[in-house]
């Protein structure tokens, strides 16, 4: 059965795009077939960092125009056979995307593959609701700061409102991933702490990024950040949230954390 | 299908239907009968409009030219009558209505409309789930009460009074229909803005030290008061 994954956040630059690739490159690892779907059209980035960029034929406008076959579209990533990228058109905007194309091509892509993971574009707009709209399960992208999780709660009343399973009065799985986080300034007070983020956001907890220089070095390089080096910080991190996506119970460790803390994580997981 | 229909000889059909038909009995003397018509119609105008009217002259006796008169009367007023009963065949003309026999007595009720059953109005409203940032909840009927949090950005307006059971972080409008004895109780305020009938505060002049505890907004006078509640 096809799972449709939206990772949305309602702010720009927390983390949805590095966070979709990572995601989608941990599961291909684990043996799943894995579309990863660009849908910010006219600022796409998904192509960059899965190292795609010189690759793009057709892509998601060209598809739901009726210009282009799906399978003309996806793009194989070179490091792991089942592993797809669709990518987004630069030259266009989201008013390209129509309600019934966007629905039809996830139709399609979940006869195709095991996930199905959407790259929302920032805010609230068009683009984003078409992203989610036909999602399953969502990934909610926040960092530990006021702005971002005020943001993350809008979409998430969105994801109960706007969205076909929502209208048909089904629940959307909901999961937040913090990324950005920094033990050491969370521990200071300049960040809010992950208890914060849950209470407010009162969703489950997917897992935990820490802030790191490998984050970058891997976009730079053009790989999602599990594949470029599965052994640092973040890879794991992502790694353990591709698993708990897949069911499996994984224990909630913050990188470089104190074991208390995560004793303190783990009640709050259930929730 | 037959473009054309045929066209055939039907029998003409006749069915039987019954109807209940208002009597008029008058009394001697005539005159003074059809003033209490009168009154009747001054009390109701329209009572008698589309309804069918039988003649009942076995009280009274009148001669033919007596009834016609009688006739006439009442279709000055509006009443047309239907038939006649109670008279001679000698007395009726064709130009009368015609004579019935046969009428079965019967009782009137008063058709009056029925009320729809009114549902009790909803004085106050549940909200189980987590207001989120950006949703805003509008009850101008009565009480709010809700079980999760409300989120930075969000709003709860109502009529009545506001109850939180998780952390306010929003705004929360109470008593917006001029209601000043309404409160907001919430289980943990952190709010942005509180209004009760229009007086209200924001984050700022909340005292800080209610923060992060159970509290409620009350109005006294036009002075905005918050206490703690534990």
């Amino acid at each position: 059965m096809a799972k449709v994954l939206v990772v949305t956040s309602g702010k720009g630059g927390v983390g949805k795009t590095t966070s979709t690739a990572a995601l989608g490159a941990a599961l291909a690892q684990m043996g799943e077939t894995v579309v990863v779907v660009d849908f910010d059209v006219g600022l796409r980035n998904l192509d960059l960092i899965m190292g795609a960029e010189r690759r793009v034929v057709f892509d998601l406008i060209n598809v739901v125009q009726g210009v282009a076959k799906l399978s003309q579209a996806l793009i194989r990533d070179k490091r792991l056979e089942n592993l797809w990228l669709l990518p987004a058109s630069q030259t266009r905007d989201k008013d390209a995307l129509t309600d019934e194309g966007v629905g039809s091509i996830i139709a399609d892509l979940r006869t195709k593959f095991d996930w199905v993971l959407c790259d929302s574009p920032a805010g609230i707009e068009r683009g984003a609701m078409l992203a989610m709209r036909y999602a399953d399960e969502a990934v909610i992208v926040t960092n530990p700061e006021v702005s971002s999780v005020r943001d993350s709660d809008r979409i998430i009343g969105m994801l109960d409102s706007k969205t076909v399973k929502a209208e048909r009065g089904e629940r959307v799985e909901k999961h937040v991933l913090i990324t950005r986080y920094d033990q050491a300034r969370a521990s200071r007070g300049e960040m809010l702490s992950i208890e914060d983020i849950l209470e407010i956001l009162a969703t489950p907890l997917l897992g935990i990024i820490p802030e790191s220089q490998d984050v970058l070095r891997a976009s730079n390089v053009g790989s999602p950040v599990t594949l470029n080096d599965a052994a640092s910080a973040p890879a794991r991190a992502y790694t353990d949230a591709a698993r708990r996506l897949m069911g499996e119970t994984v224990t909630m460790t913050v990188p470089l954390a104190r074991k208390s803390f995560m004793n303190r994580l783990l009640g709050r997981r259930a929730a | 299908m037959d473009a054309i229909a045929k066209a055939t000889r039907q029998p003409v059909r006749m069915r039987g239907r019954s109807y209940v038909a208002f009597t008029f009995c008058p009394v001697v003397p005539i005159a003074g009968w059809l003033e209490e018509i009168d009154a009747t119609l001054a009390r109701s105008p329209g009572f008698f409009v589309g309804k069918p009217v039988v003649l009942d002259l076995s009280a009274v006796d009148l001669s033919q030219s007596a009834i016609a008169h009688l006739v006439a009367s009442l279709e000055q007023r509006n009443i047309r009558v239907l038939g006649i009963e109670g008279v001679d065949a000698s007395h009726v003309t064709t130009s009368m209505p015609p004579l019935l026999t046969g009428g079965r007595h019967c009782v009137l009720t008063q058709n009056e409309p029925k009320k729809p059953e009114a549902k009790p109005k909803l004085t106050s409203l549940l909200v189980e789930s987590p207001v989120r940032s950006g949703q805003s909840v509008v009850f101008a009927e009565g009480d709010v009460t809700v079980l999760g949090s409300v989120g930075s950005g969000a709003e709860i307006v109502a009529g009545g009074s506001i109850h939180i059971y998780g952390t306010l972080r929003g705004r929360a409008m109470a008593g917006v229909n001029g209601n000043a004895a309404a409160r907001i109780y919430c289980h943990r305020i952190e709010a942005e803005l509180l209004a009760i009938d229009g007086y209200y505060q924001t984050a700022e002049e909340i005292s800080a030290t209610l923060r992060d505890r159970p509290a409620q907004a009350w109005l006294q006078g036009d002075i905005m008061r918050i206490t703690p509640l534990i």
